[in-house]
């Protein structure tokens, strides 16, 4: 499989995502914010965890007009893979790519910690690995990870069964102490309408390693490189 | 001849921050008036902060060297060698006043100014540390200054893309009206790819690199080295202004130019900005330096030479690159979207030349402004002694557990998760133990080294036995990288002290940096990296003498190491080291019996290095996982804090009868680790020790859900995490 994770200025996380795709036996290209074409034979594209463009005028907003995205967005009409993660997911939403937008954390601090996600679905391109209905251990770092959509967008989300993970304990109870950012329906990450587009605030690609704290990360990376088992 | 339009008056020099004296030296020492904007430079590079002249001579006692240090202090960071051809290059540094006046972006600074000094090196940030004092927590401004420092460290470290992996908070109300904010960072070099700041080469292009100049920060090294009234406040202006994106662009452009070959010579543009970097590039060279100031990109119009001197806009570094690749670096830069601009040249006349539309504004000698600065030997005198409380001495006015259950949920013993939880401790996937531990480990690259980092100080004993005290901050770093199994390499000190200028804070100074010295030699320890902050007092009132040291140690394997948390039921929990009950000056007379007195637990460099080593050898032979150091509260708060991380209770039976219980449980004697391990390896540990004089006793067993102290009524785990992790969240909501 081969993946292009796209760098902004202001990127930060782009070495971290970059080792989770190496270590699932994905081929990973860094691609420029300011080129318009992505790498020939591009499988999955990812926007990776940082403060692009310094997260001024809005996270994500500026971003969202690089260049870059015109093929971003292209890969993903024609039913491309994109995965964008934390700064990345707020890419998405500025850039169309997802609905609704991220907001400031309800506590208005910067938060890092251990966090259980439930997985929603098991049966796309990026949690086959995992089972439904599992709460996996990753982590957050954001200031503006509070999920929130209009009410019709809201239960166009629900409806057409596309969160793709919700924060919960540790036995996968989605409760309120666990939706620490205070996102609707402790929504932690979203499918475009075909599935093939993924926006998640955690982290997986720092938890793919028991040293440096677990590894149920790795399944989302894994299940992308497996949704492409013929290629390199 | 130079012209001179604004006459030098008295009242000027004074405003500068320069004595009559200094001021007369320079006089005679240029033979002429200086202009306005030579006082400037010279006010910025002769202050206490650039020119270090009241500590120089008693820094000279530090041992800076061991066949593993590259590059010792005088750089803008120390640099050491960690094998493969890597080399760790680390410094911590103190923006203590900005942080009182606006402490957001005074915070944020400070980190935005260690992380370029240690990438003006060539190195890439892995990771920070800080070091941070506020006032009393009552204080009305403290919840304030901890809300907005905190945000701060965070909100630039966060967004440059630098894990925070350590740190110590702690409060006083010694630091009412000077509160304390030191930040470490530490990078990764190849050891054939440092770069330093000495120029060389006649001719060669001076080049200006990253954010515009403006007026912000004016005089800020000046302020630095002053002490503070109340209308300190006022002096907002001279605080900058942070920005960790072009930061971030900054060390991209700069890593990706030195790859080039391009660079000569880097120094940032930190305290008093383009003066002290030009003139440090050039005097460390030998070399004069030409600036043409109608070259400097300016963020506001109208901008005169002396503004453009003192300025100290953020996210700016100075090169002298090799000639014939200005274009290729200026597409480097330009790629990142940061200025560049040619705006001079190294020279062969040792001066310091300043031109502004078509004037010289200044015309210096070069090597005096940084060597002939004044040098004080300032009158000290040593810290009265304080009388040795004996153990039984001190009565216990509560039971054991119900002081155990006070002081882990006080301001000092608490958890500052609150805090770390504000950095981002995570990013770039090496942090191996984050914060709350002994050490912070980060791995290095993908292994299989690894770092361990800490910073520590304990002001109380500094300031009741200056000596003493800077051996116990030397020792308690060299522990706490000793407990997750590092062995110390070497360490860099935040030397945060109250005015030079009265013998009693002087002397202070002198004792502990002699006792910082002793340790230093007596460890292996040398120092590479410093800072000097002086001047800590408001209307009089010094803070506690604070040297922090912030230490570094190896990990061969980083995946042989201990943490602090129990990890199983059975185990044996055995103290190594002497205790004899050390009251005098311990957080249990302070907090548990309201006195603040006595002689600080001394601290025995032979019996430290042999326990330490010991102890390290357990860890990496593998027989020993969980370790904890014994310092703050003694005994019993090292095993409530294992029992904590690794929600395991523990039962204490053997306790020597010697000694008031309350005494052995939180005393603070020196060179103590706490360890747990497997029953079958406990007598085998026993008897190793012994064979080399280690005294090493087994205290109880790890288990169940509860802390249970001898003859005392069992604390269960939860209550003791419910009262460690709810003080500082009350208190930050206002319900403490």
């Amino acid at each position: 499989m081969k993946s292009a994770v796209i760098v902004f200025p202001g990127s930060n996380r782009e070495g971290d995502v970059v080792r989770a795709l190496k270590q699932a036996g994905s081929d990973v290209q860094k691609v420029w914010h300011a080129d318009h074409e992505l790498p020939k034979g591009t499988d999955l594209v990812v926007l990776p965890g940082g403060f692009s463009y310094g997260d001024y005028l809005r996270c994500g907003a500026i971003a969202g007009r690089a260049a870059v995205m015109d093929a971003v967005r292209a890969h993903a009409a024609r039913g491309g893979l994109v995965l964008g993660i934390c700064n990345g997911f707020q890419i998405l939403c500025e850039s169309g790519l997802l609905p609704g937008i991220l907001m400031r954390n309800a506590n208005l601090k910067f938060i890092c910690h251990r966090q259980f996600l439930k997985v929603e679905r098991n049966d796309t391109a990026f949690t086959k690995a995992y089972a439904q209905g599992q709460a996996i251990d990753v982590c957050v770092a954001h200031g503006e990870g509070n999920y929130t959509a209009d009410a019709e967008t809201l239960k166009r989300l629900e409806g057409e069964g596309l969160v793709a993970f919700r924060y919960c304990d540790a036995q996968g109870h989605v409760t309120a102490d666990a939706n620490r950012n205070g996102s609707m329906n402790s929504i932690a990450g979203i499918y475009s309408t075909k599935l093939n587009v993924l926006g998640m605030m955690p982290h997986p690609e720092n938890l793919i390693e028991d040293l440096v704290g677990g590894t149920d990360g790795r399944g989302l990376f894994e299940s992308l490189v497996s949704s492409f088992p013929h290629a390199a | 001849m130079i012209r001179n339009d604004v006459a030098i008056t008295p009242e000027l020099v004074k405003e500068h921050g320069l004595k009559a004296d200094e001021y007369d030296r320079f006089v005679k020492l240029i033979g002429r008036e200086p202009t306005l904007t030579e006082l400037g430079i010279v006010s910025a590079m002769w202050n206490e902060h650039c020119s270090y002249k009241s500590s120089r001579i008693h820094l000279r006692g530090l041992p800076t060297k061991a066949p593993w240090v590259i590059q010792g202090p005088g750089e803008n960071a120390g640099v050491i060698d960690i094998g493969d051809g890597l080399a760790c290059i680390f410094k911590m540094e103190s923006h203590n006043h900005p942080s009182f006046i606006e402490p957001y972006q005074g915070a944020a600074t400070g980190v935005g100014g260690i992380l370029r000094d240690v990438f003006t090196m060539g190195a890439r940030p892995i990771a920070a540390l800080n070091f941070l004092r506020f006032g009393e927590p009552d204080h009305p401004k403290t919840p304030h200054l901890v809300s907005g420092v905190v945000a701060g460290i965070g909100g630039y470290g966060n967004s440059f893309g630098v894990p925070t992996v350590g740190g110590s908070v702690g409060f006083d109300k010694r630091y009412n009206g000077n509160i304390l904010v030191n930040a470490m960072a530490v990078g990764l070099a190849r050891t054939d790819e440092i770069f330093y700041a000495k120029a060389t080469g006649v001719g060669n292009p001076i080049v200006y690199l990253g954010s515009k100049t403006g007026r912000d920060g004016i005089h800020g090294a000046t302020m630095a080295s002053a002490e503070f009234d109340d209308a300190s406040e006022e002096k907002r202006p001279t605080v900058q202004v942070g920005d960790p994106f072009a930061e971030k662009l900054l060390l991209e452009a700069c890593l990706e130019l030195m790859k080039s070959g391009a660079v000569i010579a880097i120094q940032d543009m930190g305290a008093a900005g383009l003066t002290s970097s030009a003139v440090e590039m050039g005097a460390k060279g030998n070399l004069g330096v030409e600036l043409d100031l109608d070259k400097v990109p300016c963020r506001e119009e109208g901008m005169t030479a002396y503004e453009m001197m003192l300025s100290e806009s953020q996210e700016r570094m100075l090169m002298v690159l090799k000639p014939g690749m200005e274009k290729q670096a200026e597409a480097i830069f330009h790629k990142w979207g940061l200025d560049f601009a040619v705006i001079g040249k190294t020279t062969d006349t040792l001066r310091f030349v300043i031109k502004h539309q078509g004037e010289v504004k200044a015309d210096l000698p070069i090597k005096e402004l940084g060597d002939e600065a004044p040098v004080y030997d300032r009158p000290w005198v040593e810290s009265p002694r304080q009388p040795v409380i004996a153990a039984d001495s001190v009565k216990a006015p509560v039971s054991e557990a119900e002081a155990l259950l006070k002081l882990v949920g006080s301001p000092d013993q608490c958890s500052k998760r609150w805090v770390w939880e504000q950095y981002d401790h995570l990013i770039l996937g090496n942090t191996v133990q984050v914060p709350g531990g002994d050490a912070a480990i980060v791995r290095v690259e993908d292994g299989p080294k690894g770092l361990a980092l800490t910073t520590d100080v304990t002001p109380r004993y500094c300031e009741a036995d200056p000596f003493e005290g800077g051996k116990q901050a030397v020792a308690e770093a060299w522990r706490n990288i000793t407990a997750v199994g590092g062995l110390p390499l070497a360490i860099t000190d935040n030397l945060n002290f109250a005015s030079p200028e009265r013998p009693e804070s002087m002397g202070q100074f002198v004792g502990c940096l002699k006792g910082i010295g002793e340790a230093c030699r007596a460890l292996d320890f040398p120092v590479v990296s410093g800072n000097v902050s002086l001047y800590n007092e408001t209307n009089g009132q010094g803070i506690l003498p604070t040297p922090a040291i912030g230490g570094v140690g190896l990990l061969d394997d980083v995946t042989v190491n201990a943490s602090i948390a129990f990890k199983d039921e059975g185990e044996a929990i055995i103290l190594i080291g002497a205790t004899s009950g050390w009251l005098g000056q311990s957080i249990y007379l302070r907090d548990v019996c309201g006195r603040e007195e006595g002689a600080p637990p001394p601290v025995d460099l032979a019996e430290e290095r042999r326990n330490g080593d010991f102890v390290r050898q357990l860890i990496r032979s593998g027989q020993v996982k969980t370790v904890h150091d014994c310092s703050d509260g003694g005994i019993a708060l090292a095993l409530a804090e294992m029992a904590m991380a690794g929600c395991v209770g523990a039962e204490i039976t053997a306790v020597p009868e010697t000694m008031p219980l309350h005494a052995f449980l939180f005393g603070e004697d020196q060179a103590r680790y706490l360890i747990a391990v497997d029953e079958d390896v406990a007598a085998d540990i026993l008897y190793a020790a012994g064979a080399v004089g280690i005294p090493a006793v087994t205290l109880g067993v790890t288990g169940g859900d509860s802390l249970i102290l001898p003859g005392q009524q069992a604390i269960s785990v939860k209550q003791l995490k419910n009262a460690h992790e709810a003080w500082l969240p009350e208190y930050m909501a206002g319900k403490a």
